[in-house]
């Protein structure tokens, strides 16, 4: 389950569609949009994706983590559009038939969205809107 | 007989389509033109992209590629400013 959707992330949906009766193992990893940031107030956070290359670039990066780990279930979940404080922006969950390599494919999966995955994050604050400095992108 | 032009369909995002204006234009380049020409041909029109010179990254029909590589006719050529998914 590699998308982007405008609404509220499913958790139960993501969870479902990792588990299986041979994996023993099951690591979600879920950010949310975080107030405070650079010390100001945010109000919420609009985000932009290029469709069609950041489904891809999920892709990839789960090739990887099943080249790496083995671990052949792993779902990424990213919003779009207005994001709300506190809400989920992104999820990934891997699972495998033991944790540790649960654990290490949910961490890199996590780095790779944000160094490979086209999406950009604009924080609105009271003073008005900020494009997030951002990562240069890195290919693998 | 020779064509003297490609048509390519060319995607900004976040910085850069506030920058130009736009989220996609439609463009006629020499053949074999590269991302680099092209973005110094968008710099010339939009002088504010010449901020971003150092930091894009181009994705050629939705991989990554260097931005030496030649183009060809119906490419999408995406300019990619730095990512803040997450």
């Amino acid at each position: 389950m590699f998308v982007l959707t405008e609404d509220p992330i499913d958790l139960a949906e993501i969870e479902q569609g990792v588990r299986r009766h041979e994996n023993g193992g099951l690591v979600i990893f879920m950010g949310t949009v975080r107030s405070p940031s650079q010390g100001r107030p945010v109000q919420f956070i609009e985000y932009e994706a290029y469709r069609g290359m950041a489904e891809r670039e999920m892709e990839r990066i789960a090739e990887k983590v099943c080249e790496k780990w083995g671990v052949r279930h792993l779902a990424i979940v990213h919003r779009v559009g207005r994001v709300a404080v506190g809400e989920a922006a992104v999820v990934v969950a891997a699972a495998s038939p033991h944790r540790r390599q649960a654990f290490e494919a949910c961490q890199y999966a996590m780095d790779r969205v944000k160094e490979a995955v086209p999406i950009w994050k604009k924080e609105y604050f009271p003073e008005g809107p900020s494009w997030s400095s951002g990562n240069l992108s890195s290919p693998e | 007989m020779q064509t003297s032009t490609i048509k390519i369909r060319v995607l900004l995002f976040a910085t850069l389509r506030e920058a130009v204006g736009k989220n996609e234009l439609e463009l006629e380049v020499p053949p074999s033109s590269t991302p680099t020409e092209v973005w110094n041909h968008l710099v010339a029109a939009s002088p504010a992209l010449k901020d971003f010179d150092n930091t894009v990254m181009v994705a050629v029909n939705q991989e990554y590629v260097q931005p030496w590589v030649e183009l060809k006719p119906g490419d999408e050529v995406a300019f990619i400013p730095p990512i803040s998914g997450g």
